[in-house]
C-alpha cells in the first residue's frame, strides 16, 4: 500500500497557507505585519506561495520606531521590492511629533511600549480590519493560549476570557463594525521550525542573525549594541563583542548572543543545543513576569 | 548540515490532546515530557523555580510552566486550550493541554478536534473514575484515531501488576460502550519517571512500550482519509497581469482522498465536469514544479482544462464518489456558550468554506458525559452540554458523516448577534 506522508515542515507550511487564505477570503482590508525579523520573512514567504502566480492581494505594514537596526531597513527594502508587494510604513516619530505619544526618559527608554499606538492609528486609518503576523505560540506564556484568529475589540484591545473557541479548520472571523483580528498563521511553529524552514526554501535573512563584530554594553545580563538610542550608564564600557540576534527588534531592547555560528546550519544546530528561549534575549519582556499579556492587552502585535 | 539537522527536516507530526484534573499528575507528566525531551529552556525553569520559592512550595511546581494567563495563575486552575510543543529527532509534537473538569467540556472538545491521540489518565488508587468515562467518550466523539491509557501514580500501589491488569480490564468494559478503535495501556508513575521516556526497573512484569516510544512510533500516516476526494474551494487566484493573463487557479486545502493531473472533477454544486490540468504545491515560487498526487491535508493550487465556473465555498469531488447533499441534518452538538440552544433558534453555520445559516429543527436527546445515558426528556442544551439536534441549512451543505472524514463532517454554529462561536457539530 503507498503511504502519504508529509514531513512536519509540509504540514505547517500547508496550515499557514491554509490560514493566509483564510484571511485573504473572510476579510475585506487584511495587511500583513513586517518587522523584519525572521518570522514576518517567513510570513512574506508564505503569502507569495498562497497566490502564486498572483502577487500578495495585501499590502505589508512595518511599524517603524525609527530605533531599528539599520540592515533591518536594507534588507525589508530589498524584500518588498522581490515580491512586487506594497509597503506601507507606520512612524513612531510621527507620533511623537504630533503628540499622540510621549517618549520614555531615563537610560532604558524603549519605544517598544509606543509602537501600540502608532500601530493601532495604521489600522484605523487604513482600515484594516485583519492584521497577519508572525507571532508563534512557543514564544511566551501568554501565546500559548492564542488564536489563529485573534479577535480585538473596537479599542484595539485583546481580551483572553472573550476568544472564540478554534476547532477543526473552521476560522471564525465574523466580526461588528470597527473591530478588527489579528491573524497568526505560525502559530504551531517553534522557533527551531522556522529555522529549519528558512533552511529548507534557502530564504535570504537580514546580517545581523550571522555571527558579525559588534560594540556592545552587557546591561542587566542582556547584551545591547551601542548606538546613539542607548545612553550609557557612567560605568558602562563599551567593547567589541563576536555576536548575533536570534531576534530582530528595537536596537533599545534587542540582545544579542554571543556566538560564532555564521551559516543557517551553524544557527540551527545552536538553537538545537540553546538552554534560553529566544525571548529571554527580549528586555522588554523581563519588566514584569506578565509583561506580554499586559501589553497584548493593550493591542501589542 | 550537521547530522541532527538532517534529522529534524524529516520529522513527522502528531496532535495529542490531555485531560486531566489538578491532582491527577497531568501536569507533573507533560512538565516531564518537555523536560526529559530538552524543552523547556533554562529561562522558563527559572522563572518556575522563582514563583514556586515566592509562593512557599517546597517542590518546583512544574504545572506553572503549562499554566499561561494570569487570571488563571490567580485561581489555580486552567480554563482554555493550552498548546504546548516539544520535539524528538523522529517526531514533532503539539500537545493541547485542557482542563478535565465537567465545566470545561468545550475545551476538551476543542482541544481533541485536532488530535491523533488521546492521552487519558488515571490514577492507579482511584481506578476508573467519572473523569475516565467522560474523556473517552469526547476522544470516542471526536474520532481521535488513538487512546492511550497511562495508568499513574503505580509508585503509591507498590508497582502491583494487579492494580494494573484490574484497571486495563474495567477499561475494556467501559471501552465497549464506544467508538474507539486503538487503545493501548501503560503503568508509569510520572513523578518518577517510570516507564514515561525510560523502562522502569519497578515493573520488569511490564513487557510494553514507554510512552515515549509509543507516541514516536505510533502509526499515524492512515489518520487522514485518503478514500473519498474532497477538495473544497478556498480561494480563485487571478493575477490579472501580462504574463498570467489566462491562469485560473483554484486554491485550497484538499479534506480528503488523492487528486491527480487528469482526473475527470464534478465541481459542486453547479455539477459541471471538467478535468484536472495540473497541481501546484508550491514547493517554490514558480509554475514549473507540478506534482503527480496531491493528498490531505495539503494546501495546493489546481488549474482544470476547461472554463467552469468555480468559485469559494464549492467542491471539486470525483464523479464516482459524491458526498452527501442535503439541507436537512442530525448533527451532535457540543454546546459552548452561556445562551442555551433552543428549537427554532437561527445561527450562521460554517462547513468547510462554505457559510450558510441554519435553524435548529429539534432537539432529540442529551446525553450525560459522565454515564453516557441519553436523557430523551430533558431536551435543554445549555454550555458544555452534548446532544444530537436536527437543523435545516438555507443551501444545500456537501458532507460526509464525520466518522468517515473530520473535515467535512464537522460544521460549527456562530451567533449571529455576538459573532461568537456557540457550537461545534458532528454531522451524524
Amino acid at each position: 500500500m503507498i503511504q502519504y506522508n508529509l514531513n512536519h515542515l509540509r504540514i505547517l507550511e500547508s496550515e499557514a497557507i491554509y490560514v493566509i487564505r483564510e484571511t485573504a477570503a473572510q476579510f475585506e482590508r487584511p495587511a500583513l505585519l513586517f518587522s523584519g525579523g525572521k518570522d514576518s520573512i517567513v510570513m512574506v514567504h508564505l503569502a507569495r506561495k498562497a497566490f502564486y502566480p498572483a502577487r500578495i492581494p495585501f499590502p505589508l505594514v512595518h511599524i517603524d520606531t525609527g530605533h531599528n537596526f539599520p540592515e533591518t531597513i536594507v534588507f525589508r527594502d530589498w524584500l518588498v521590492e522581490d515580491a512586487g508587494a506594497q509597503l506601507i510604513v507606520g512612524s513612531v516619530q510621527e507620533s511623537i511629533d504630533a503628540g499622540r505619544v510621549t517618549e520614555e526618559k531615563g537610560i532604558n527608554a524603549s519605544r517598544n511600549m509606543l509602537q501600540t499606538v502608532t500601530l493601532l492609528d495604521t489600522i484605523e486609518q487604513y482600515k484594516f480590519d485583519a492584521c497577519l503576523g508572525g507571532a508563534r505560540r512557543d514564544e511566551e506564556k501568554a501565546r500559548a493560549k492564542e488564536r489563529f484568529f485573534s479577535h480585538r475589540d473596537d479599542f484595539g484591545q485583546w481580551d483572553p476570557k472573550n476568544q472564540r473557541p478554534e476547532l477543526w479548520n473552521l476560522l471564525n472571523g465574523k466580526k461588528r463594525v470597527g473591530e478588527h483580528f489579528r491573524v497568526f498563521p505560525l502559530s504551531n511553529w517553534t522557533e527551531m521550525d522556522v529555522w529549519m524552514y528558512i533552511a529548507q526554501e534557502n530564504l535570504r535573512i537580514p546580517s545581523i542573525y550571522f555571527s558579525h563584530d559588534r560594540e556592545c554594553v552587557v546591561r542587566d545580563g542582556v547584551i545591547l549594541a551601542t548606538s546613539d538610542f542607548i545612553p550609557l550608564k557612567p560605568t558602562e564600557k563599551p567593547e567589541m563583542m563576536h555576536v548575533r540576534y536570534r531576534t530582530v527588534g528595537d536596537m533599545t531592547c534587542t540582545g544579542a548572543v554571543m556566538s560564532n555560528a555564521n551559516t543557517l546550519a551553524e544557527i540551527i544546530s545552536e538553537v538545537a543545543s540553546s538552554r534560553v528561549t529566544e525571548r529571554g534575549t527580549r528586555s522588554d519582556d523581563k519588566r514584569s513576569e506578565t509583561a506580554m499579556e499586559d501589553r497584548k492587552k493593550q493591542g501589542y502585535f | 548540515m550537521s547530522k541532527k539537522g538532517n534529522s529534524y527536516l524529516n520529522m513527522e507530526m502528531l496532535r495529542f490532546t490531555t485531560a486531566g484534573s489538578v491532582d491527577d499528575g497531568k501536569s507533573t507528566l507533560i512538565g516531564r515530557l518537555l523536560y526529559d525531551s530538552k524543552s523547556i529552556f533554562a529561562d522558563q525553569l527559572e522563572a518556575v523555580e522563582r514563583t514556586s520559592k515566592m509562593k512557599g512550595f517546597e517542590h518546583v511546581d512544574l504545572a506553572l510552566l503549562t499554566d499561561g494567563l494570569r487570571a488563571e495563575r490567580e485561581q489555580g486552575i486552567t480554563i482554555d486550550v493550552a498548546y504546548r510543543y516539544f520535539a524528538t529527532p523522529k517526531r514533532k509534537f503539539i500537545i493541547a493541554d485542557t482542563p478535565g473538569h465537567i465545566q470545561y467540556t468545550r475545551n476538551m472538545v476543542t482541544g481533541a478536534s485536532t488530535a491523533n491521540l488521546a492521552l487519558i489518565l488515571v490514577d492507579a488508587r482511584k481506578g476508573i473514575v467519572e473523569q475516565t468515562n467522560r474523556h473517552s467518550f469526547i476522544a470516542s466523539l471526536l474520532q481521535i484515531p488513538h487512546i492511550i491509557v497511562c495508568i499513574n501514580k503505580m509508585d503509591l500501589v507498590d508497582y502491583s501488576q494487579e492494580v494494573f491488569e484490574n484497571i486495563v480490564e474495567e477499561y475494556r468494559k467501559l471501552s465497549l460502550k464506544l467508538d474507539v478503535k486503538d487503545v493501548q495501556f501503560i503503568p508509569i508513575s510520572a513523578l518518577n519517571g517510570d516507564n514515561v521516556v525510560e523502562k522502569s526497573n519497578n515493573m520488569k512484569w511490564y513487557k510494553g512500550a514507554t510512552l515515549m516510544y509509543l507516541l514516536e512510533t505510533i502509526h499515524i500516516s492512515s489518520d487522514e482519509n485518503h478514500i473519498d476526494c474532497r477538495f473544497p474551494v478556498q480561494y480563485v487566484i487571478r493575477p490579472q497581469s501580462q504574463e498570467h493573463h489566462d491562469f485560473r487557479g483554484y486554491a485550497g486545502r484538499i479534506a480528503g482522498g488523492v487528486f491527480r493531473p487528469g482526473d475527470t472533477v464534478k465541481v459542486l454544486p453547479s455539477g459541471f465536469t471538467a478535468k484536472i490540468k495540473e497541481i501546484h504545491s508550491l514547493k517554490d515560487l514558480s509554475l514549473n514544479e507540478t506534482v503527480k498526487e496531491a493528498f490531505a491535508p495539503m494546501s495546493v493550487t489546481m488549474t482544470l482544462d476547461a472554463d467552469v465556473d468555480v468559485s469559494r465555498g464549492d467542491m471539486l469531488v470525483r464523479e464516482n464518489n459524491m458526498p452527501e447533499s442535503e439541507q436537512d441534518l442530525d448533527i451532535m452538538v457540543c454546546w459552548m456558550s452561556e445562551k442555551a440552544l433552543s428549537i427554532g433558534g437561527k445561527y450562521a453555520l460554517k462547513h468547510t468554506t462554505r457559510d450558510v445559516r441554519c435553524v435548529v429543527k429539534d432537539i432529540r436527546y442529551k446525553i450525560d458525559i459522565d454515564t453516557l445515558h441519553r436523557h430523551e426528556s430533558d431536551k435543554t442544551i445549555g454550555m458544555n452540554d452534548i446532544g444530537r439536534i436536527h437543523i435545516r441549512t438555507t443551501a444545500p451543505l456537501f458532507f460526509d458523516s464525520y466518522r468517515k472524514n473530520r473535515i467535512t463532517g464537522s460544521v460549527i454554529l456562530i451567533d449571529e448577534g455576538t459573532n461568537e462561536t456557540v457550537g461545534a457539530g458532528m454531522i451524524v
